[in-house]
């Protein structure tokens, strides 16, 4: 699947920008300190959508909190719509929404309380909140639900008011932070028309965060994939993807004394390479995989090493994941 | 942003945010209702139960023994409840609350404040109640008007000083269990280093020693000279000052206290 949305053409400033991030937190109770972020480094243009796709504790959440002011570097500069987050970081607060993780809302207030608090904490009038308000409640699709108590609303319409609540002062960056973790199919679907929107319409910096492939996929124009708190890997997806050119061929054994012969066997053989041994799985790339695959099989069978299954695909995200981080992506699909 | 724009801003922010936690608070009045309950089975229960204490010779405070401990029952009160304040921080930790409005140019010092304010409010309204009870009962008090303004100011002080020492507390810990530990820890023996239900005259020597560094015990001697109708102001006075000297340090370190969770996030 390719990006639905248009890449940036407009050959623009770097709306975020970190160099060399490092952070690492007390690991508590006799273990050692955690290495969040690892040298971190990326640079997102002007009105893109970038997406930071990795698996849990990748590094990507303390990339957020970085760059949002809440937490500091221990070294490292990082800079938001030109802002330096450390020496300024009550002009980079102006500039930024951001949709954390969890629901960022008071469910004991009804919706419009909480984005006309939201809103007067950025400085709009009450007039110009309560207007605003009004404008993302019909954008949303929340106007029926302004005025009830927000613990009355699904998962699905509590993450649209947390969207809102970023937006309600039309910043110039938005992060959101994992923003469909935790929802249903379909208000999952729903939430990615309404990013892919917001990136059109408004010609908003978007930082993405994500651990669905397919996530990223669909909504980034860029992404890096980050693991151990470095970024192994940047470009468009397409790029990415195309980095592996052919097919991929998964091998399954049924133990792993065959899968480590049969991974002696096939890095000697042409026309498959990139192989990476994954458990009792063995994944290898190939110009032709239909051509590839009873070759293969064939050599398999004549060395006596049996297969359980044997799949071809065109190149994913998860693979371009698994050739970076050496391991497949342990996000939670669902 | 100007030196004139700060003060301006926390001003706003701090309304903006009691504002929140009162609506949440109208709207769960069976909350409110809980929280009475306790005081209401002190004033009750020692009240009967140690009515003839006031006969102890030495005791002499000349009034019964529930008209004594009201002040030391709007004490206990105020102190268990903004133990719990914290608890509202740990929310909207648990939440993303807290982590979007630190993202937001909201004033730190107003986040604190407004939370203090909110607390007082509901002092207030727990103290009054106390009184109403105490009078249904028979206490009467001769500076009852002066007095009971003063109580609640009085009380008010002490609710800030432990809900900024639960708020800090709470930003640093950020888990509701320690939090509670923690402030239970601390308020537990307070009272019972204070006049709060035993005149400290028949206390032991360190006690009434502990009790004069105790804000606990400044808040019953302010309020019971206050209700007593010829207050000796030499008494009620410094004490009154140092909480209110108290209170806006205690106020100030919990602000502080938002550098130290923004360090451990």
């Amino acid at each position: 699947m390719t990006a639905l949305l248009r890449t940036p053409t407009v050959d623009t400033e770097i709306a975020l920008d970190a160099r060399e991030l490092v952070k690492t937190y007390p690991g508590g109770r006799g273990k050692p300190p955690v290495r969040a972020l690892d040298g971190l480094s990326v640079q997102v243009a002007a009105g893109s959508v970038f997406g930071l796709l990795g698996p849990n504790g990748a590094g990507k959440s303390t990339t957020v909190k970085i760059l949002t002011t809440l937490s500091r570097a221990d070294s490292g500069r990082a800079s938001v719509a030109g802002v330096d987050v450390t020496l300024h970081p009550d002009q980079v607060r102006r500039a930024i929404g951001l949709v954390s993780q969890k629901p960022s809302s008071d469910p004991m207030a009804t919706g419009r309380e909480n984005l006309v608090l939201a809103a007067r904490i950025q400085g709009l009038s009450r007039r110009a909140a309560h207007a605003r308000a009004d404008e993302l409640f019909d954008r949303f699709g929340l106007s029926d639900a302004a005025d009830r108590l927000v613990k009355t609303y699904s998962g699905g319409m509590a993450r649209k008011l947390d969207v809102a609540i970023g937006l309600i002062h039309r910043p110039q960056v938005l992060f959101l932070d994992e923003p469909t973790t935790g929802l249903d199919p379909e208000a999952r679907a729903d939430m990615w028309a309404e990013i892919a929107r917001l990136a059109a319409d408004e010609a908003m910096t978007v930082l993405l965060t994500t651990h669905y492939l397919d996530e990223a996929d669909h909504l980034a124009h860029r992404l890096a994939i980050v693991d151990r708190g470095r970024i192994v890997a940047e470009g468009t997806p397409d790029e990415l993807k195309s980095e592996l050119h052919g097919d991929t061929v998964h091998v399954e054994f049924d133990n792993s004394e065959t899968a480590a012969a049969a991974q002696r066997l096939i890095e000697q053989m042409s026309g498959l390479d990139g192989v990476v041994a994954d458990g009792l799985a063995l994944h290898a790339r190939a110009d032709l995989g239909g051509r590839a695959v009873p070759v293969l099989l064939s050599a398999l069978d004549e060395a006596g090493l049996a297969v359980a299954s044997v799949t071809i695909a065109r190149p994913s995200l998860d693979d371009v994941y698994l050739r970076h981080a050496g391991r497949r992506f342990e996000g939670d699909h669902s | 942003m100007t030196a004139v724009a700060v003060p301006g801003r926390f001003v706003r922010h701090s309304g903006f945010l009691t504002v929140r936690s009162v609506r949440a608070l109208i709207r769960q009045p069976w909350y409110m209702a809980v929280t009475l309950v306790q005081p209401i089975v002190w004033l009750l229960l020692f009240g009967q139960l140690f009515k003839s204490v006031v006969d102890i010779p030495g005791f002499a405070t000349g009034g019964t023994y529930l008209e004594f401990i009201t002040p030391g029952v709007i004490v206990m009160t105020s102190l268990f409840s903004s133990g719990w304040a914290g608890t509202v921080y740990i929310e909207d930790m648990n939440r993303g609350v807290m982590d979007r409005l630190l993202a937001s140019p909201v004033s730190r010092g107003a986040m604190m404040v407004a939370t203090l304010v909110y607390q007082s409010i509901t002092t207030v309204i727990q103290s009054l109640a106390v009184f109403a009870i105490a009078f249904a009962c028979g206490a009467r008090f001769d500076g009852a008007a002066s007095g009971i303004v003063l109580t609640l100011v009085a009380v008010s002080l002490l609710t800030v000083i432990f809900a900024a020492l639960s708020n800090a507390v709470a930003l640093l810990v950020r888990q509701q269990e320690a939090l509670i530990g923690i402030s239970q820890f601390i308020s537990l023996p307070l009272p019972f280093l204070s006049s709060a239900i035993m005149n400290t005259r028949l206390s032991p020597a360190w006690v009434r020693h502990v009790a004069s560094y105790n804000p606990v015990d400044w808040v019953v001697v302010v309020s019971r000279q206050a209700l007593s109708g010829s207050p000796d102001w030499g008494a009620a006075g410094p004490r009154l000052a140092a909480l209110a000297g108290l209170a806006v340090l205690m106020a100030w370190v919990a602000t502080r206290a938002f550098d130290g969770y923004q360090k451990s996030v």
